[in-house]
């Protein structure tokens, strides 16, 4: 189990502004477990603290019942952490990277140089254990970060935006790797994509301001917006009357309603008398955060 | 207890190994610096100084070792965030250190290298000296490592911290008495010369080897002093450097 309890962290030189202001959660540590936040929300802050990096102004924070504090020695045999913006040496190669980790980690150089080779084979990088890292592409340099934390025994893995500035498809490949990786470990994922939040996280927490403003599976957070389902449809062929909803003209000449179910039913219902082309689906996270960020939308009628 | 023996060579790989593998022409400014003042130095004395100049130079290589530890750490910190990787392992903040800093006497080993060479030529110390001139560097390479590493766990910028380890290097080991005998600075400067460690370091050496000869109660406070710095530098490494940042 992961627990925070009244987290807060003030960085000195700050004014007395709150990094992170009485955090209090408590998350099984199995699966992925995704922060998501604007920047400055406090994601690191919180992802610093939990991996003994970084002490906290004042709360509790522990992993499995080991407190980041008190417990920290025992707590470092036990995880992992790839920092946010960390990046490879570009003077070693992927093996030389992985290896002289493990070797930070107490293993020994041959056990070392054996696990390296099976983690970087396990990320799809078996023919480029010795190229130089600086000649490596920036999706395969942030697969080098993974296997090093791959290739250890960590139970529990901080991943700090680990997809950031990654193509579409390098982050679509890192999401099979992090999915693999999650099976059997504990993953802590920070991350500014939402989609992969939806797609990866068991449980996500919502930062905003330094507090959290939401915590659950995607459903749990579904439910605590006013409405659950989106329907896209062409503005140019009219939008149907609204009762309880919120429209909103997008600049693609697509409109989306967002609405409760009841609704989403019977605009469906009277798109379809009217042979309208449409797609209905529940909320994403995308509008969930948009809407637990900003407050709830005002209802709208069109 | 985990093999703390595997961490430290963890910070070796990193900090001379690799690098020296892939880019050899690191090495060549690690000799360049204490090798160009021996030449300048010697030259200008038409050879008198040749003594004092090997030795500064061995000074130089060691405290320059701590100056680069501080610049590299430093790198690592911030620009690939590895200090906070490692944290995050069973590592501890002396394995890492004494990898990195032990990573940095590799580096200088050519530097060194041609340096004791030419001690054997020109100074060619008996065994007690020899030993006292390596206890000396030794105090002088701790020193400059507890500077090292303490500046770099407070530093978030590279340039800063590059700027911070050239004005050490530049107050400590390029302006004192380190390649010349501090007698050679009028009186009223002199005092200043010992605020600098490395200043007694160059007194001892020079007089281990018969370069300058100064009395028992000068070699005895310059042997006290650097001990103390030392060792208080340590004591300050251990209680302000920050592994975990606050």
């Amino acid at each position: 189990m992961l627990e925070t309890e009244s987290l807060t962290k003030v960085y000195s030189g700050s004014k007395g502004k709150r990094a992170l202001d009485q955090v209090s959660l408590k998350v099984p540590s199995e699966g992925i477990f995704s922060l998501i936040g604007m920047n400055g929300a406090g994601k690191t802050t919180l992802v610093r603290i939990l991996a003994t990096q970084l002490q906290p102004t004042s709360g509790r924070a522990s992993i499995d019942g080991l407190d980041v504090m008190k417990d920290a020695g025992t707590l470092r045999d036990r995880i992992a952490c790839v920092p946010q913006e960390a990046r490879t040496a570009p003077f070693m190669t992927p093996k030389q990277t992985v290896l002289s980790y493990l070797l930070w980690r107490g293993l020994s150089y041959g056990e070392a140089g054996k696990k390296a080779e099976e983690a970087l084979a396990q990320v799809g990088l078996a023919e480029q254990t010795n190229v130089l890292n600086r000649r490596l592409s920036g999706g395969t340099r942030r697969k080098v970060l993974v296997a090093t934390v791959l290739s250890s025994d960590a139970e529990v893995i901080f991943l700090d935006e680990p997809t950031t500035g990654l193509d579409p498809i390098s982050r679509r490949d890192l999401w099979n790797v992090l999915a693999g990786l999650a099976k059997d470990r504990f993953l802590i994922l920070t991350t500014h994509y939402l989609e992969e939040a939806e797609r990866l996280a068991g449980a996500i927490g919502v930062l905003h301001k330094g507090k959290l403003i939401g915590l659950g599976t995607l459903d749990e957070l579904r439910s605590t917006v006013r409405y659950q389902y989106s329907l896209m449809l062409p503005t140019s062929e009219g939008v149907p009357p609204v009762r309880d909803g919120e429209v909103t003209a997008g600049s693609s000449g697509q409109t989306q309603i967002l609405t409760n179910e009841t609704e989403a039913y019977e605009i469906s219902k009277s798109l379809l008398d009217r042979g309208m082309k449409f797609s209905m689906s529940r909320t994403s996270l995308d509008d969930i955060f948009f809407h637990m960020v900003h407050g709830e939308g005002e209802e709208t009628s069109a | 207890m985990r093999p703390t023996g595997w961490q430290v060579l963890a910070g070796i790989m990193v900090n001379a190994f690799y690098a020296m593998k892939n880019y050899p022409i690191m090495m060549i400014n690690t000799v360049l610096s204490p090798l160009s003042f021996l030449i300048v130095i010697t030259f200008v004395s038409k050879g008198a100084l040749i003594g004092e100049a090997i030795e500064g130079g061995l000074i130089m290589s060691m405290f320059q070792a701590g100056t680069s530890l501080q610049g590299d750490l430093s790198h690592y910190k911030n620009d690939f965030k590895l200090q906070d990787m490692v944290v995050s392992t069973p590592s501890t903040p002396l394995a890492y250190v004494t990898g990195m800093a032990i990573g940095e006497i590799i580096y200088s080993l050519p530097a060194i290298a041609v340096l004791v060479v030419l001690a054997g030529i020109y100074i060619h110390p008996d065994l007690g000296g020899a030993l006292q001139l390596l206890a000396v560097l030794l105090l002088m390479f701790l020193a400059s490592v507890t500077i090292g590493f303490t500046l770099s766990t407070f530093s978030s910028d590279i340039v800063q911290s590059f700027a911070f380890s050239r004005l050490i290097s530049t107050l400590f080991s390029t302006l004192p008495p380190v390649y010349y005998p501090i007698t050679y600075i009028p009186l009223p400067y002199r005092y200043f010369a010992y605020l600098s460690p490395t200043t007694y370091a160059a007194e001892i050496s020079q007089n281990l080897t018969g370069i300058v000869q100064f009395d028992t109660t000068t070699i005895a406070t310059a042997w006290i002093v650097l001990v103390a710095v030392s060792f208080a530098l340590l004591l300050v490494s251990i209680r302000k450097a920050r592994w975990r940042e606050i």
